[in-house]
């Protein structure tokens, strides 16, 4: 209906000019500096969450486990956590017991090397390996319900604890291979992550701050989706965003992004469930 | 059921004006929204929400489809006495969630 | 703005002129229309007057999907003098009702908050019922800006 049309309307005008603006940009820069790719890095000092681009009515909504509705999610799946899965009928409880004890750290740490998989893996695939392998039940769905319960419940007990994923040796090559995801131009906007979010981060896009796109929150409700949603979810609308072919729910290339993202993150602390527009 | 969050202070002074806020998981189809094919979506929405205290209502809202997904209020009421505070949720199909709190007041 | 209307419609809101301008702030006479029937259906005959209500709404918002809102009441919120109800109408949502909320002396306060849809940068109106039978009324802008990357 009207809200729809216009909104459709009003995101590819901005895009428009978010693009002939860019264009103009790039061209200044590029002849002022001669350089191919800006992508470097943001320094330790510098790092700042998404959640600090935010108006001040969107940051009390996230501060206020009450008013969050990512904490709903969070809700939902601490009753999964106790729910018995498989023909064995067990639950994740009946393994690692008190998630507030034994999940402390473990999103902080993720994507994280599985020596079984031979590459690094996110908590959801951690999620459904142990679904899959312990409980012998039936893998859970992308952006389901379910899996965003379970994963929001376990990632809540990092909040507040600095993220480290990616520092480890083995996780090195993968780390390099989301860098270049990062850095590459794509879409039919000829834009890479970097362009925006290290290059232009602070600037304005369409009226809003461009943040530096720290993965700090997830999953996290976004008022644009009236729902949670997973880090997966909000790539592939930044892919779409470019006009590039988002990769697949569970890809390696996704995975490696979202290892390089929180890498790139590392020092911040989690915020699990976030609030973000 | 759909998750609920409800915030009441577990104890008040009488006569203290307290504040409660209550959260409710339900998406709030207005009903002009078009899925992926262009057709409307259906209205399902959460009409009135209501809150009783040991038995008596004490507030009530009544929701249209401008109220956001995963409707939050929040209202004050008089510390009166101790007992339950019940809060009630009822959709446009006729569909009811009860939650209480219980509350103690010196 | 106010001058383009009616001036029958601004007999029927006789004494809230305040409200009638602002409500006469926007493009379309349908939309404007729309929104008075429905605050004439929770006011009925009785004037409303601009004061007492004070509504929060942030004046620039980055997603028209969840914007907060809170409406306070200056009364006392006793038996003899307290607010009834408490409305919410948007000039330009597909629909102009949004909420109301019933109150009464157990309150305490008059003070309700929710969080609303906004299709678009509109005018949100506020109007409280007093136990006296009195309408009071306050209007404010609000400016939508739109998240990028969207998902349609």
């Amino acid at each position: 209906m009207s809200v729809r049309l216009s909104r459709m309307h009003r995101f590819a005008v901005a895009m428009f000019v978010f693009a002939a603006i860019f264009v103009c940009a790039a061209i200044f820069v590029f002849a002022a500096l001669g350089a191919v790719s800006l992508a470097g890095e943001i320094g330790p000092q510098d790092l700042r969450s998404g959640f600090l681009d935010m108006s001040p009515e969107s940051r009390a909504m996230q501060s206020d486990d009450t008013a969050n509705p990512g904490m709903l999610t969070v809700l939902e799946g601490e009753a999964l956590w106790r729910q018995p899965a498989g023909p064995n009928r067990r639950s994740c409880a009946d393994c690692h017991g008190d998630a507030a004890a034994t999940m402390r750290g473990v999103a902080a740490r993720h994507p994280a090397y599985s020596p079984a998989q031979q590459r690094p893996i996110t908590l959801e695939e951690r999620i459904n390996l142990c679904r899959a392998g312990q409980q012998k039940a039936a893998p859970l769905t992308w952006e389901s319900p379910a899996l965003l319960g379970l994963t929001a419940y376990v990632a809540h007990q990092s909040r507040g604890l600095p993220i480290t994923a990616g520092d480890d040796e083995r996780s090195r090559p993968f780390v390099d291979e989301g860098r270049q995801l990062f850095a590459q131009r794509q879409g039919q906007l000829n834009l890479s992550c970097a362009a925006c979010h290290t290059d232009h981060r602070g600037g304005r896009l369409a009226g809003n701050p461009i943040p530096q796109g720290h993965p700090t929150g997830y999953p996290l409700y976004r008022l644009e989706w009236q729902s949670t949603g997973s880090l997966q979810r909000r790539l592939r609308n930044c892919m779409t965003g470019v006009r590039a072919e988002p990769y697949e729910y569970g890809s390696p290339e996704l995975a490696n992004l979202e290892l390089y993202l929180m890498w790139r993150a590392r020092g911040l602390p989690l915020e699990t469930p976030a609030v973000r527009p | 059921m759909a998750r609920a969050l409800i915030n009441v202070p577990k104890a008040a002074k009488r006569g203290e004006v307290i504040e409660i806020r209550a959260l409710i998981s339900h998406p709030m189809e207005s009903g002009f929204r078009p899925d992926e094919s262009g057709k409307l979506v259906p209205r399902s929405i959460i009409k009135t929400f209501s809150c009783a205290y040991n038995g008596e209502e004490i507030f009530r809202a009544d929701f249209f489809p401008a109220v956001a997904a995963n409707p939050f209020v929040s209202f004050t009421t008089l510390a009166s006495a101790s007992g339950t505070l019940s809060f009630t949720w009822v959709s446009d199909t006729g569909e009811t969630q009860t939650e209480t709190r219980p509350i103690t007041v010196e | 703005m106010a001058g383009q209307r009616d001036a029958s419609r601004r007999e029927v809101l006789a004494g809230g002129g305040g409200l009638a301008a602002a409500l006469a702030i926007g493009p379309a006479r349908a939309e404007a229309e729309q929104t008075l029937a429905a605050i004439r259906a929770f006011t009925g005959e009785a004037e409303v007057r601009r004061g007492r209500v004070k509504l929060d709404i942030p004046v620039l918002v980055e997603s028209g999907n969840s914007v907060p809102v809170s409406v306070s009441v200056d009364s006392p919120m006793t038996a003899a003098d307290h607010v009834k109800r408490i409305a919410l109408f948007t000039e330009k949502n597909p629909l102009p009702d949004v909420a109301r909320f019933h109150l009464g002396p157990r309150a305490g306060r008059a003070v309700v908050a929710t969080r609303v849809r906004l299709a678009d940068s509109q005018t949100v109106t506020a109007i409280a019922e007093l136990s006296d039978g009195s309408f009071w009324s306050h209007t404010t802008d609000v400016i939508i800006t739109l998240p990028a990357c969207a998902e349609g």
